[in-house]
């Protein structure tokens, strides 16, 4: 993604965001509040229109082309606040999104993410209305795995979640991390995230003020303090 | 009791008549959240092509298969051009849009068939009256109708409930948009929908012409009937579709008949005949009312929030 702008309609959020995550790589797409993370990744699955600049996955632009094509080329979103299919079962929240990867691959199905996560096996046929956060949390993670995306892009996947559910969603994405899935994160536990990412994006009023890698984010305490209100 | 037998069978008829014109609009309106004021233009639709067909051809089938196939492809025709420039303005201008391919669809009927096309007459097996209960014969084509009613209902069931097509429209109606970022194409999928929708409006309407005089406008009627029912079964739910159908054809049907002979009692016949049949035709709506007063929503509404 590079120098893109872009918003809702009249309001610009996006001024000049570039992010790049290479294959096999985790990318932390760090800013405070309001400082157009999720609008970057709206952005970045069609979901609203960049006004300039340039999206690029596996080699082809992007921008511009609609939210299921640009999902079929391998892209998969854990969107921020969950939103599982309420008038669905898990079960069938998985199903809908189920499809093999570009490459044919079918690493994740129904099946291993019910054994990712057992407890969501247990209330297969619950709706998605009738889940906990924690559970809903993890059904939403299932249901981006289940397309078996080149990239996943989670977007706080560990929001408003109980420590022991939060640290569950961690090990998940350190298994993932292992099987070398790339992937972008948004999340607000920054001690937490920069243990799992390589290399991380700082925004700011909707611009890349800072990117490098973690090793070079936790040397320059500075960055963190100026643009995240946190040490690290 | 035959004459209650009799009635019930009809009332069923109707009910499952309406009920194709009401699951459709369960789909565009409860689903899609548009409200197509025209889905009863392609009843009409349906009824005039299979006129024209069925008097060309002679045959019941190919008729039945025409009109749905054209009501079905005028909607996918109206869905591309215009239902979805409609999905994201509000319901006044829906109605406004909608309210003119109303009076675009039946000039448009008028000046292709004229004021009186052929009629489809029914099928030769069906021409005859079993005898469904000690000394009731009752036409055969009126049971078809329910049977028919019976299988669209269930395989639009079997539809949204079972297959992926039918997850991603449940899904769609909360999550429209997110829908396209999990691969979906979501226009298309509204597109094959208000298709769906309308190929029932015109079957509806090739299976009740026997029973109407096919003209501009034969749809308008059926239209008003469904918004009715899914008021009454609660907006968006099949199920409440399919309970508000057959609840208001039994009331309907049944008012009609035993109105009249109840007023007959203080009534001279012709009065009796009048009052009933005009407090018979307001009683759908004394059952709207006591619903919605016990239940806001509808029969199977959601909850608000
Ligand atoms: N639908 C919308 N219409 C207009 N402006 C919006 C809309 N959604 C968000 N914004 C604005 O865009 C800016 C960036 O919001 P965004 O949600 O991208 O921030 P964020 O970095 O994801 O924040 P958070 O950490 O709170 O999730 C904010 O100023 C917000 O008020
Ligand atoms: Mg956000």
């Amino acid at each position: 993604m590079t120098s893109l702008a872009g918003g809702y309609g009249p309001t610009q959020v996006l001024y000049d965001v570039s992010v790049e995550v290479g294959e096999g790589e985790i990318v932390g797409l760090l800013g405070r509040n309001g400082m157009g993370k999720t609008t970057t990744i709206s952005t970045m699955f069609g979901l609203l229109a960049p006004s300039s600049g340039s999206i690029s996955f596996d080699g082809a632009q992007i921008a511009g082309h609609r939210p299921f094509q640009i999902s079929r080329r391998g892209l998969s979103l854990v969107p921020e606040g969950r939103q599982v299919f309420p008038l669905l079962t898990v079960q069938q929240n998985l199903e809908a999104t189920v499809r093999a990867s570009v490459s044919g691959d079918r690493r994740w199905t129904v099946g291993t993410v019910f054994e990712l996560f057992p407890q969501l096996a247990d209330r297969r046929q619950n709706l998605g209305v009738h889940l906990s956060g924690g559970e809903q949390q993890m059904l939403a993670i299932g249901r981006a795995l289940v397309m078996n995306p080149r990239l996943l892009v989670l977007d706080e996947a560990t929001e408003g979640l109980a420590p022991t559910v939060r640290a569950a969603i961690f090990a998940v994405l350190r298994i993932l991390k292992e099987q070398g899935q790339s992937i972008l994160i948004v999340d607000a536990y920054l001690q937490k995230l920069l243990t799992l990412t390589d290399r991380n994006v700082v925004i700011e009023k909707g611009r890349t003020v800072w990117s490098g890698t973690t090793e070079d984010l936790i040397a320059s305490p500075g960055v963190a303090d100026r643009y995240l209100g946190v040490g690290v | 009791m035959q004459l209650f037998v009799e009635q019930t069978l009809n009332g069923l008829q109707l009910g499952f008549t309406l009920l194709m014109v009401s699951a459709g609009l369960t789909l565009i309106f409860g689903i899609m959240n548009i409200i197509n004021l025209a889905h009863g233009s392609l009843f009409m639709v349906g009824a005039f092509v299979a006129a024209d067909v069925g008097g060309r051809t002679g045959n019941y089938a190919v008729a039945l298969l025409a009109g749905t196939a054209a009501a079905a492809v005028v909607g996918m025709f109206v869905e591309f051009v215009l239902i979805r420039r409609l999905y994201l303005r509000d319901h006044l201008d829906q109605v406004l849009a909608t309210f003119a391919l109303v009076l675009m669809a039946n000039e448009a009927v008028q000046m292709i068939w004229g004021t009186r096309p052929g009629g489809v007459s029914t099928p030769a097996f069906l021409d005859r009256t079993v005898t469904v209960f000690p000394g009731l014969p009752y036409p055969a084509y009126r049971l078809a109708i329910i049977a028919a009613g019976i299988a669209a209902i269930s395989s639009l069931y079997l539809l949204v409930d079972r297959t992926r097509i039918g997850m991603w429209i449940r899904a769609g109606t909360t999550h429209r948009e997110l829908l396209g970022a999990f691969g979906v194409n979501v226009r298309l999928l509204y597109t094959l929908v208000f298709a769906i929708g309308a190929g029932l409006a015109g079957f509806a309407g090739v299976v009740a012409s026997p029973f109407l005089s096919v003209e501009s406008g034969v749809g308008d009627n059926f239209l008003i009937l469904s918004f009715v029912v899914i008021v009454v079964g609660g907006i968006g739910s099949l199920k409440g579709a399919v309970y508000g159908s057959l609840l208001l054809g039994l009331v309907d049907t049944w008012a009609r008949t035993y109105l009249p002979l109840g007023f007959d009692g203080f009534l001279d016949a012709s009065t009796a005949a009048t009052v009933g049949a005009s407090v018979a035709s307001a009683s759908i709506y004394v059952v709207m009312i006591v619903v919605l007063v016990v239940k806001p929503n509808g029969l199977f509404g959601l909850p608000d929030g």
